[in-house]
């Protein structure tokens, strides 16, 4: 008897879902709506996360020596500093590295590169590029090379760039936050929508849930085929969606990677299971909760 | 001896041997429109009432009140011996398959065919398929529409709308019909037809309460009439017809 009650249900859903095909493809339009507005602020919190990540790799601590200090030394200190348990990774660069890079950089500036020439020796030192296990170890490193006073060091650029550093970092995780509370107001918005559109869909079926009453149907028997319907909404503007955003992430991955560095497509690509399944549960709790709150109103006697 | 005399006599107004029975019953919306002003009345079984007066007298009234429509300000509705406001919200269903209900409007569901809107009064009772593929054809060819099994409301005249709402109150085989002015979107002879219909079901052992105010219909039927003005019974005749 369950198993007729429940055949009965979902073919009630469907024939209902398919008869009143207007009122299904505005609700599912106006979903879609929603849940594309959803999947973009996901993809847009994506987007930041990978930039803040970046940034975030590249924060180091940069060790410059005299142009004086010996190998040995500097072998010394580099050991020393590999002893912490903070430090992940040290590069070291030779003088000779670093005048190779100084040039390449400045390889457009005629007055640098004559002037180099003219001084005719090198005239930077050695340097130490640390990279801590985490963000926050950098203090520490810090304070173990200035406090040690090594004769050898010329300067720590970490006091410098931990300004820049920390003011990106406020701005990128601020940045998070204002786009999480974003996503909040304009999800809460859309389901609004949604909510309302399914309801007017259904006040329209009032006279209908009357009759189902007069005719000896139980509540829950009025009510079930609603449900199915407000489901039916959800899960095609779920995968409506899902399909939208293929085109989409495609035709702007190769922006995406100029500027934030990350492939949106692939990143698509990668997660489209998980992302079909947040859009498809948003969709189907969102529709059967409409259709559930939309009937109650009728069906009390 | 007196006392079982006494007994015997007082059975008549038991509320609990009705059919349908009204004690007491007031509806008043607001101190100047009073529907329904202290109706007491039974229906017994296997009985055919006609409800008559004009519109306003206060029938639709009180068929909303047995169908649990509506509550009474006053008094209590009785069928088969339940009061239908003090019923559980699970328990309205039931009371409701036991009352085929035929209105002015069909009250049809549009989008579903004739066939469907039948078999929803069987699903919703819980019959199983077979019962259904069985009795719907059945009804359908009773009330003279199989050919029209397939069409929507919209695609059926009022008469034949008229008859599928009859044989939609009719396949659970309810205890009572309840008609509600079931004529007055027709025309004479579709009316009759309805009546007739109404005639024969109730020949065949289901009471039926008909509320109408058309004169012809009373007068053809020849059988008990309740005349209603202002929301009070104002006549009760055995054989009535109408007279205002």
């Amino acid at each position: 008897m369950i198993v007729t009650y429940i055949g009965r249900v979902i073919k009630a859903g469907f024939t209902s879902f398919w008869r009143n095909g207007s009122v299904s493809f505005a609700s599912i339009l106006v979903m879609v709506l929603a849940l594309f507005m959803i999947g973009s602020l996901l993809f847009s919190q994506v987007l930041l996360r990978a930039t803040l990540d970046a940034v975030k790799g590249k924060i180091d601590i940069s060790v410059y020596f005299k142009a004086t200090a010996l190998e040995g030394e500097i072998a010394s200190l580099q050991a020393s500093l590999a002893a912490l348990p903070e430090v992940s990774e040290i590069e070291y660069i030779s003088r000779e590295d670093s005048l190779a890079i100084f040039r390449e950089r400045h390889q457009n500036n005629a007055l640098i590169s004559s002037s180099l020439e003219e001084l005719g020796e090198n005239p930077l030192g050695a340097a130490l590029n640390i990279r801590a296990k985490n963000p926050q170890h950098y203090e520490n490193i810090a304070l173990f090379l200035e406090e040690g006073n090594f004769p050898v060091i010329d300067k720590v650029n970490y006091r410098k760039n931990k300004l820049v550093i920390d003011r990106l970092t406020a701005i990128i995780s601020g940045s998070q936050k204002v786009g999480i509370g974003i996503t909040v107001v304009l999800g809460a918005i859309a389901m609004l929508i949604v909510f309302n559109t399914i309801r007017l869909a259904i006040f329209t079926s009032k006279t209908e849930i009357e009759i189902m009453k007069l005719v000896g149907a139980s509540r829950r028997y009025i009510r079930s085929p609603y449900l199915v319907e407000g489901f039916l909404y959800g899960a095609v503007a779920s995968i409506v969606t899902t399909l939208l955003f293929w085109p989409l992430t495609y035709w702007l991955s190769p922006r995406a990677v100029q500027f934030f560095g990350f492939d949106l497509y692939l990143y698509y690509i990668a997660n489209i299971f998980q992302f079909f399944l947040l859009l498809f549960l948003s969709g189907v709790i969102l529709g059967v909760f409409s259709s559930f709150i939309a009937t109650r109103r009728y069906l009390k006697v | 001896m007196l006392g079982v005399f006494r007994v015997s006599f007082s059975l008549p107004f038991n509320k609990f041997l009705h059919m349908i029975y009204f004690e007491n019953v007031s509806k008043i919306y607001n101190a100047i429109s009073v529907a329904l002003e202290n109706i007491t009345f039974s229906v017994e079984p296997k009985e055919f009432v006609s409800l008559v007066g004009q519109s306003g007298a206060g029938k639709t009234t009180l068929i909303k009140l047995l169908l649990a429509e509506e509550y009474p300000t006053e008094g209590s509705v009785f069928f088969e011996s339940l009061d239908v406001h003090r019923l559980l919200s699970e328990e309205l269903p039931m009371v409701r398959r036991r009352m085929g209900t035929i209105f002015q409007d069909f009250k049809l569901l549009p989008a579903k065919t004739a066939y469907e809107n039948i078999a929803f009064a069987m699903e919703a009772s819980g019959r199983t398929n077979e019962e259904i593929a069985s009795d719907v054809p059945q009804i359908l060819e009773l009330v003279g529409l199989s050919d029209k099994a397939d069409n929507f409301p919209h695609e059926l005249s009022g008469g034949e709308k008229q008859r599928v709402s009859i044989a939609r109150a009719l396949i659970n085989r309810p205890d009572v019909i309840i008609a509600d002015e079931p004529t007055g979107n027709l025309d004479p002879l579709n009316a009759w037809e309805i009546v007739r219909l109404l005639g024969k079901i109730n020949d065949l052992g289901t009471t039926v309460l008909l509320a109408t105010h058309d004169k012809d219909v009373i007068n053809a039927i020849g059988k008990r009439v309740v005349t209603m003005e202002k929301g009070k019974i104002i006549r009760d005749e055995k054989k009535g017809r109408y007279v205002l």
